[in-house]
């Protein structure tokens, strides 16, 4: 190699990992692909089962109940709206590529946080590995993981619960590192197991934290499921993506005002839950 | 035996714990080891009783939250040995500490450390959850202390309802909860504001009382330390400097530091009758006759004498012109001369503050007897006064009134005031006042 004019080719170092990879591990991809398919094609089937007033209801009840008769209303109006832009299947396509993904997401990066949290070595390793995830433009992971996994909501929804995993880790460890220290101790000087301590000291605690991180999970993967429209998942993504590529500035700006209806609903809604937990801080003196 | 030992302990936060040990034991100073790690405590050695008060006294830095952390095994000891009930502890595996903690030791803290998303009544029963008692049984458990500390009633609301105090009396019912021989408090009362303060250190002398836990109590407030320690150890930079009663400390300070540091203390909480009381010169015993108490006035240049029997149980005083009276008329005895009226008695472990007022109302020096009324000592009115003047000896001359001390003048002093009280009908009333 010239030492002037260097060429890496980490790019071709790259696509012979991935080649190996995919032979290695070719149980665990299929074992994923059938998880996540499966999960998504019922989901999806269950919310598009009801006749559209049904869902709109039930969608307007949970609203109801997480942040009163406002969000209701609220509700009722953008999901009609939804309904009367003729976006109403490609909706729910996408809040069931949301859902899944978000649950993935949480299942992984809760845990990761509390460990991040616990033990010094994991919080170092585990923090570049976030800052690479996501300054990494999406849509150039999004390439392996369409050779990987093929076309269709599958690879949708890795490359969604990829660029939604980090401040779910990150604001999961901040959570549990902010407990009161002194609450912690009291815990250890009472004897409690650290099981114990971290189930029922730290994580009721830390919970109004982490409910921020699971709110900008859902964020961040209603905002890449868009991207994900590119990787052949259907719904608004790929209704988005589509007007794209045939200038159609009408299904463009329908589909892109449906994504912005479920957006902020899911937002209102996890925000509520969030702040519901009975925690006032103790007084300090 | 010692509930609590700990023998020549070091704690150092630091990679080379054991390097900075040595060199703290070839005599290299804490400073110069800081490079290596921070030495928080330093060869400390102690032993508290059973029932005892135990207080570390220091400011911050000086090392004492790492100290009462070490006796729980919160902190393991970088060096030496700590044994609770003759067990030591740093050679528990995590299982056992975890045992000790719910069974031995239960801890008082700072900022209360309560769970605010936990009602009071759960808050209190948290150590029996712990150990696994099942709920109606702990939560009546609970409900009993909660009722001990003043907080019956209040079992159903949550911590950050509650004031500062009612918060701190949660977290010592959490701790009596557990019925746990040994009681640590880390600087249990210093969020408090001074009144409240001022209240929960009664509570705890009181509960004291009734309980005799083993108690070690961290502080920094000298006058929370005076009053509420049997011992106190001063801690400084990681040692401990002195350990001794109160008034040890506060006559005999080990150094400078000490002195400098116990000029400040409100005296007259700490310091009990027994600690100024003079040997009584002006008595006599109820066998002897006028004429003898005559000449025992003479000496004692007093105008009044106290009157003991031969076991020295306080019985009365005579005056001068009673007993100048009887031996003119030839009466062989002082017994039918006795007065009770007027002589006011305390007790021996009687805070000075609350010697004022039956000292001004007293006609004679005030007595000072124990439980069965045997006369230890008196108290006479410059003793008092010359008590709240005294600084630390670090200063180096004692107060001018100080000098009335070593002379005799202190007796005339004492004597002179006492017929003008006796004439006065203030002094009459407040002695009446006292004895009902």
């Amino acid at each position: 190699m010239d030492f002037l004019n260097p060429r890496i080719p980490l790019g071709d170092w790259a696509e012979s990992f991935l080649d190996w990879f995919q032979d290695a591990f070719a149980w665990l991809l299929s074992f994923v692909s059938l998880v996540l398919g499966g999960l998504y094609n019922s989901l999806e089937s269950a919310l598009s089962a009801p006749v559209y007033l049904v869902m709109i209801v039930i969608l307007a009840a949970i609203a109801w109940f997480a942040a009163g008769w406002k969000l209701a209303l609220f509700t009722v109006l953008g999901f009609y709206l939804i309904r009367a832009l003729d976006q109403w299947g490609n909706s729910m396509q996408t809040l069931a590529l949301v859902i899944v993904a978000v649950l993935f997401a949480l299942l992984i990066s809760i845990p990761l946080g509390i460990l991040a949290a616990k033990s010094q070595i994991v919080s170092t390793v585990v923090k570049p590995v976030l800052d690479f995830m996501q300054s990494m433009p999406a849509l150039a992971y999004l390439v392996p993981i369409i050779v990987i996994f093929g076309i269709g909501p599958v690879p949708g929804a890795i490359a969604t619960l990829i660029f939604a995993l980090p401040p779910g880790v990150r604001l999961t460890e901040l959570a549990i590192r902010q407990v009161d220290r002194e609450v912690v101790e009291a815990g250890q000087a009472f004897g409690a197991s650290p099981g114990h301590i971290l189930g029922r000291i730290q994580v009721p605690l830390a919970m109004p934290t982490i409910m921020a991180g699971v709110n900008q999970v859902i964020m961040l993967a209603l905002s890449m499921v868009v991207l994900a429209g590119m990787a052949g998942a259907q719904g608004l993504g790929g209704a988005v993506t589509g007007s794209i590529s045939s200038l159609n500035v009408s299904l463009g700006i329908e589909s892109g005002l449906a994504v912005v209806i479920i957006a902020v609903y899911l937002d209102r809604v996890t925000a509520a839950f969030g702040s519901r937990s009975n925690l006032t801080p103790a007084k300090t003196a | 035996m010692a509930v609590v030992r700990a023998s020549h302990v070091y704690k150092i936060f630091g990679r080379q714990g054991k390097e900075v040990v040595e060199q703290l034991n070839l005599g290299r100073s804490r400073d110069e080891l800081r490079r290596l790690g921070t030495a928080a405590v330093i060869d400390a050695s102690f032993e508290v009783e059973k029932g005892e008060t135990f207080v570390v006294m220091g400011l911050s830095g000086s090392g004492k939250s790492t100290l009462i952390r070490m006796i729980n095994g919160l902190w393991t000891p970088t060096a030496g040995s700590i044994e609770i009930n003759g067990q030591d502890i740093s050679r528990m595996d995590a299982k056992q500490l975890r045992r000790l903690r719910a069974d031995n030791i239960s801890m008082v803290f700072q900022h209360f450390a309560l769970l605010p998303h936990r009602t009071v009544r759960e808050n209190a029963a948290y150590a029996l959850e712990i150990k696994k008692v099942p709920k109606a049984d702990r939560l009546e458990r609970a409900d009993h202390w909660l009722d001990v500390v003043g907080l019956g009633g209040w079992g159903d609301k949550l911590p950050g309802q509650l004031s500062g105090g009612m918060q701190q009396r949660v977290g010592l019912a959490r701790a009596l909860v557990a019925e746990t021989d040994v009681l640590l408090m880390d600087e249990a009362f210093s969020a408090l504001d001074p009144l409240i303060r001022r209240e929960m250190q009664d509570q705890l002398v009181e509960l004291q009382a009734n309980l005799n836990k083993t108690v070690i109590f961290i502080t920094h407030d000298l006058n929370e330390a005076m009053y509420l320690g049997d011992r106190i150890a001063v801690m400084r930079d990681g040692r401990i400097i002195q350990i001794g009663t109160a008034e040890e400390i506060l006559t005999d300070p080990a150094d400078d530091y000490i002195a400098n540091f116990v000029q400040d203390v409100d005296r007259a909480r700490v310091l009990t009758a027994s600690s100024i009381m003079r040997t009584p010169d002006a008595v006599i015993t109820d066998t002897a006759g006028p004429r003898v108490a005559i000449k025992t006035m003479e000496e004692a240049r007093s105008s009044a004498l106290l009157v003991t029997d031969r076991s020295r149980t306080l019985l009365g005083m005579v005056t001068d012109r009673a007993v100048v009276s009887a031996a003119r008329e030839g009466v062989r005895d002082l017994r039918s001369l006795i007065e009770t009226s007027g002589v006011l008695t305390v007790g021996a472990d009687t805070p000075l503050s609350e010697l004022f007022a039956p000292s001004s109302a007293s006609r004679v020096p005030l007595a000072v007897v124990d439980e069965t009324n045997k006369l230890l000592g008196v108290v006479p009115r410059i003793a008092l006064l010359n008590s709240m003047a005294s600084v630390g000896p670090s200063t180096g001359e004692m107060p001018a009134v100080g000098t009335l001390d070593a002379t005799p003048a202190d007796a005339d002093f004492s004597a002179t005031p006492q017929p003008t009280v006796r004439g006065s009908s203030v002094g009459a009333e407040a002695a009446d006042e006292k004895g009902a």
